[in-house]
């Protein structure tokens, strides 16, 4: 089996698939990429399932050595990244040669680069994926970030892969965005009208603490009326809960499964993976939308991700 | 007649892939165990297209794949779900001991609590540990169960500000809710005690110790079994 072998891990890098649905009856929320486009259109590119385990790298790279050699694909964000000091593309499978080494810097965009290899990383899943979990410490490789010296094992390879690239157009309409699009949230009522334009027409800033549990925002805190006494419930992926100061918080792939504040808006479906390029100190807005145009966005993009445009040879 | 169950249910789009379904305004028995009933039908018979649920103390998220069902769709199965709630027969809730060491190093806020009630820790200890809690659901965390209700005496306003790590294993309160946490998260429940057993157990086919609707006691242990117990 070929393996990969992690000379340095960079900030925080982690083994992640499209998650795990299903448990949130026992409190575990799905994880899984957090931006989950740019991890199907790796393993697209190398010809694995769009759902096959890769790495997820945050902010900061990690160098990465290929005794065996292996076809990769880099996607999601630049991080400036080289084979064997050659600057390497993005959005185009690569074959790495046996002993070279590839090496990621500092993001030039977004917050999230993926390393997809052909035939996948190889762990053990639990609850039925190999993303990790990284608060609970569960999943991926050992249920932590990748550490100097651990070697990951490569799955077998589907030998028929023929090489292509990302339509330059198609990369276009998928790139991750600053203008949020949102629903109302459960308890949009909760707050008054001041209080919606307050928050529509306010730009909002990614905090440090933005993890993959959810984003932190700061800029003009949102009053609520105050009689509404919340008990908790089921919260949803890109919930924009409200907390007591005021200030919004984008819950994320590691989400709490159920959560005591009120919320203000819901992330659309079609815009979640762009909450997984955003940086600390990004700044973003929210717009509005209605159900039928969230459908829209969604459904247009899923046919632009299994439409033949998508790639060219 | 007509059936009265989805009237008493109230439904409410939460984003554009999940549905809430509230079955009651307030945490009670009756609204708990409409919520139990509603997943063991969903468990009986799944609808396709529904990935994940959910559950708190009176209501579930619903989350479905938005190319398939709209809300006003999914919501009109949904109530016919409600329409044979009555039917479902829940099993007899699994009786449940957790051992708990309580104040010292374990329990932080055990003094704090004592003081806010009036109290001696001793009469804290016995209130907390004489009482049958309700596992109402899991949340927040995997295997985090909501236990309900504390008695009247020992209902505490969580910390003012929250801990930025409460160690796995700690047993905290907060309003009229006690719980144990599995993992180490940061937390702003005012911690009594630590229990030495393992909450969420990745290894075991169950995963959580305590599922929903299971009935929970506080068993008191010394220090010294706390390390028998925790080397064990």
């Amino acid at each position: 089996m070929s393996v990969i072998q992690v000379q340095s891990p960079g900030l925080l890098t982690t083994v992640q698939d499209l998650g795990r649905e299903g448990f949130g009856p026992i409190g575990v929320s799905p994880s899984g990429a957090a931006d989950p486009i740019s991890l199907r259109l790796g393993n697209r590119l190398v010809g694995n399932l769009e759902g096959a385990a890769g790495l997820e790298m945050t902010l900061l790279g990690g160098t990465f050595l290929f005794p065996e050699g292996a076809v990769i694909a880099l996607t999601g964000s630049d991080f400036g990244a080289t084979l064997d000091g050659a600057p390497l593309a993005l959005w185009t499978p690569t074959e790495v040669k046996p002993g070279q080494t590839l090496r990621a810097g500092s993001t030039r965009s977004g917050a999230r680069c993926y390393l997809c290899v052909q035939g996948g990383i190889a762990v053990k899943p639990f609850l039925g994926s190999a993303s990790t979990h990284l608060l609970s410490g569960l999943g991926g490789y050992q249920g932590r970030a990748l550490r100097k010296g651990d070697v990951l094992h490569i799955g077998p390879a589907d030998t028929s892969f023929r090489a292509k690239s990302l339509a330059p157009r198609a990369l276009e309409r998928l790139s991750p965005r600053k203008v949020l699009r949102v629903t109302p949230g459960p308890q949009s009522d909760w707050f008054p009208e001041p209080s919606q334009q307050l928050f529509y027409n306010s730009t909002y800033r990614v905090a440090e603490e933005a993890n993959r549990m959810g984003l932190r925002l700061e800029g003009p805190p949102v009053a609520q009326r105050s009689n509404g006494e919340m008990i908790t419930e089921g919260v949803s992926l890109g919930a924009i809960q409200i907390t007591a100061g005021g200030l919004p918080i984008i819950l994320f792939v590691e989400q709490q499964t159920t959560g005591g504040y009120a919320k203000i808006a819901n992330v659309i479906s079609a815009d979640l993976h762009s909450l997984g390029q955003l940086r600390p100190r990004d700044e973003l807005r929210f717009e509005r939308v209605d159900w039928d145009t969230a459908r829209t966005l969604l459904l247009e993009q899923e046919q632009l991700l299994t439409s033949r445009d998508l790639f060219v040879p | 007649m007509p059936a009265p169950a989805p009237d008493q249910a109230r439904f409410q789009p939460a984003s554009d892939q999940s549905l809430l379904i509230y079955f009651g305004q307030q945490i009670s028995l009756n609204a708990h165990e409409r919520v139990r009933k509603f997943l063991r039908l969903l468990e009986l018979e799944p609808i396709p297209g529904v990935r994940n649920l959910h559950p708190a103390y009176c209501s579930v998220l619903v989350k479905f794949d938005p190319l398939k069902w709209r809300h006003e769709e999914l919501e009109a199965i949904l109530k016919q779900y409600l329409g044979h709630l009555e039917d479902v027969s829940l099993p007899e809730p699994r009786q449940v001991e957790i051992p708990v060491c309580y104040g010292g190093n374990h329990g932080p806020d055990l003094i704090d609590v004592s003081a806010i009630h009036g109290m001696t820790a001793a009469q804290v200890i016995e209130l907390h540990s004489s009482t049958t809690y309700v596992v109402y659901f899991l949340g927040f965390v995997p295997g985090f169960a909501y236990l309900g209700e504390l008695p009247e005496a020992l209902v505490t306003p969580r910390l003012a500000t929250p801990r930025r790590k409460v160690p796995a294993g700690s047993v905290g309160i907060a309003g009229n809710q006690t719980g144990v946490y599995p993992v180490e998260t940061p937390g702003g429940w005012r911690l009594l005690g630590r229990t030495p057993i393992e909450m969420f157990r990745p290894d075991q086919s169950a995963f959580s110790l305590l599922s929903i609707g299971d009935r929970v006691r506080f068993i008191p242990i010394s220090p010294e079994r706390f390390a028998a117990l925790e080397s064990a």
